[in-house]
């Protein structure tokens, strides 16, 4: 029931994932991979590439149209209720109650698990403490998103989900919730993120997953993809796999077209 | 900038980890209230909203003498009598005018009545469509007729009725009650349900292990708890400002608010159940609500629609609960002697809350 602890934390095989529609889109199409217990995961790539699809599925969010997904030994079809008490959630765009405050917020997300740690507890651990007791409205973004950290941490979770943590914050913002990452990962927690920014993923993940068009095109920890490519940083990886320059919006570009670096959206 | 600026690079022991905490049910509770509380834009609507209809609609049809009836005597040989005698009518004003200036004043409605005595009759002009006007004719001719020397055969004698219970106030604030009822628990949680899922809120919270049916009704005690303060107030400025009293038991109005405020609430979560936006949301809360402000007995009794027209007004929610709510306050009934009406409530806030719970969507 608790699933085994000699288990990987995730285990996908297979997994596909269609929209309906006309015609049908389908976000993932066969991806595989495993995440190790007390790892940091990272899942990379562009936008439109599956990465939210696939962790909402994780997360048991999303039901996938076919394929396996085993977290923690378990299976969400079967035990979402067990798993909900273990694993932890930060999502991509979740406005908190603007009316609450920071303390307010960590301790109404604390009450709905069984066990847990401490709300105050929680914001020593992402440095919102002196936040206390401001309100949510009144918090920069990268304040909110560490506050979305400490309501996923606040349960005390095996397994932590990230989407997207640092999008949209600012140089500073983004290296505290590198920051808060790495303690997370301190703390025991297995840690699974997606992003799309190459030097986060070398930075904080023990092994990366690089993901385009639904699906896996390469798979492990930077030093090996790099020496698997015989490159020198990741975003040559992406280049040599998808032919394709990953920005720092998250959108691609051809190559050779580094002057509009930034501006490129899907055509 | 360096790392060690940063507030959370440091070496942390890992937190205690400890079972148990406070039901979510309880917190769920408590933070619509506060975030409730901290919204006076919210406080207006709920408090203020109704305190105004009741004040307004209090004055409007305050109980008031009838105005003076206004009487225009055409300048004549007996107008000087003729004046003599309607001063001593009650209820009306008469003034000697020539005659072009009477029929002007009848005319644009000044005058509701004008005299004219010639040598041996007395001519009456006035609006026959018009109550004011028929009520000035009977009354002049009957001052006119005591002057003249007539003599009344029957011993009469007037009680005039203002017995609390029986006038409009009295009809309206349990109506007024109800309206805010259905009004609080169709918005305070339809909007809210639906404003939460756009901001992901609905979302975050399906993956934490919170039950979902404890997350509707946190949503549904929540609203009830604003109401009760809200209702006290009304019945306390009813009691005050215009002697409006509860003849049945303090007890049985406060069970039938609850039940009315849970049983609105439940509507409003089937309402806002699957709805994406929030004019999808208010289009339908609109559109449920218009034939209740109309058709369930709030303002107006609901006799006043043709027969056929009866089983669907008193199948709509908000009818059952006007009706229990005035059978109680006015009539004294007791709650078993509005079973039939409690049970239609009930049956509304329960099949729509099951109707929510099972299709509710989170995302």
């Amino acid at each position: 029931m608790t699933g085994a602890p000699d288990t990987p934390a995730i285990r996908v095989r297979d997994l596909v994932k269609r929209y309906p529609g006309r015609p049908p889109a389908e976000a993932v199409r066969g991806l595989s991979l495993d995440v190790r217990r007390g790892e940091c995961f990272g899942l990379l790539g562009p936008n439109g590439a599956g990465k939210t699809t696939t962790i909402e599925i994780l997360e048991g969010l999303l039901a996938p149209t076919s394929g396996q997904v085993e977290v923690l030994g378990l299976t969400w079809a079967a035990d979402a209720a067990v798993l909900r008490e273990r694993v932890g959630v930060s999502l991509q765009e979740t406005r908190l109650s603007d009316k609450l405050t920071v303390l307010e917020t960590v301790r109404l997300f604390r009450s709905f698990y069984r066990r847990g740690i401490a709300p105050e507890a929680a914001l020593d651990l992402v440095g919102l403490v002196p936040k206390a007791a401001a309100r949510v409205a009144n918090l920069s973004g990268g304040e909110r998103q560490r506050l979305a950290v400490a309501t996923a941490l606040v349960g005390w979770p095996e397994l932590l989900f990230l989407d997207e943590p640092t999008t949209g914050l600012d140089p500073q913002s983004r290296r505290q919730i590198w920051d808060l990452v790495e303690t997370c990962r301190g703390c025991g927690h297995t840690v699974v993120l997606t992003t799309h920014f190459m030097d986060e993923a070398e930075r904080l993940c023990d092994r990366i997953a690089i993901v385009d068009a639904g699906r896996v095109i390469a798979l492990g920890t930077p030093p090996e993809l790099l020496a698997e490519f015989g490159v020198p940083h990741l975003d040559d990886v992406f280049v040599k796999l998808a032919g394709r320059r990953l920005t720092e919006s998250g959108w691609t570009e051809p190559l050779g077209n580094s002057l509009r670096s930034g501006a490129g959206g899907p055509a | 900038m360096t790392p060690a600026a940063s507030p959370i690079a440091r070496p942390l022991p890992p937190p205690v980890v400890t079972a148990g905490g406070h039901a979510p049910f309880v917190e769920l509770v408590r933070s619509r209230l506060i975030e409730f509380c901290r919204e006076p834009e919210a406080l207006f609507w709920v408090y203020g909203f109704p305190l105004v209809m009741i004040l307004s609609l209090g004055i409007a049809f305050r109980q008031q003498p009838l105005a003076s009836l206004s009487v225009d005597i055409v300048a004549g040989p007996h107008a000087e009598a003729d004046f003599a005698a309607l001063a001593t009518a009650a209820g009306l004003t008469a003034t000697i005018r020539p005659q072009a200036d009477a029929l002007e004043r009848l005319r644009t409605g000044r005058a509701d009545l004008v005299v004219e005595h010639t040598a041996d009759t007395i001519e009456f002009r006035a609006d026959p469509t018009r109550p004011e006007a028929a009520l000035a004719r009977d009354r002049a001719h009957d001052a006119l007729e005591r002057a003249a020397g007539r003599r009344d055969l029957l011993a009469v004698r007037d009680t005039p009725l203002a017995a609390p219970g029986g006038r409009y106030i009295d009809f309206l604030v349990p109506g007024l009650m109800a309206l805010s009822l259905m009004g609080g628990g169709l918005w305070g949680v339809g909007f809210a349900v639906v404003e939460m899922r756009i901001r992901k809120l609905l979302k975050r919270f399906f993956a934490t292990p919170l039950a979902h049916w404890q997350f509707l009704a946190g949503m549904m005690a929540g609203r009830m708890l604003f109401v009760i303060p809200e209702m006290v107030l009304l019945v306390v400025c009813a009691r005050l400002l215009f002697g409006v009293r509860v003849f049945g038991s303090p007890a049985a109005v406060v069970f039938l608010l609850v039940l009315g405020a849970t049983a609105f609430a439940g509507i409003g979560l089937a309402i806002a159940a699957r709805a994406k936006t929030l004019e999808a949301v208010s289009g339908a809360l609109n559109l449920l609500m218009l034939p209740m402000w109309l058709g369930s007995g709030v303002f107006f009794s609901r006799e006043r629609y043709p027969d056929w027209l009866q089983p669907v007004l008193a199948a709509l929610p908000l009818t059952p609960l006007v009706d229990a709510l005035r059978g109680v306050m006015l009539e004294g009934r007791t709650l078993a002697g509005c079973a039939a009406e409690i049970a239609a409530v009930a049956a509304w806030g329960i099949v729509c809350f099951a109707i929510a719970l099972r299709i509710f969507r989170w995302q």
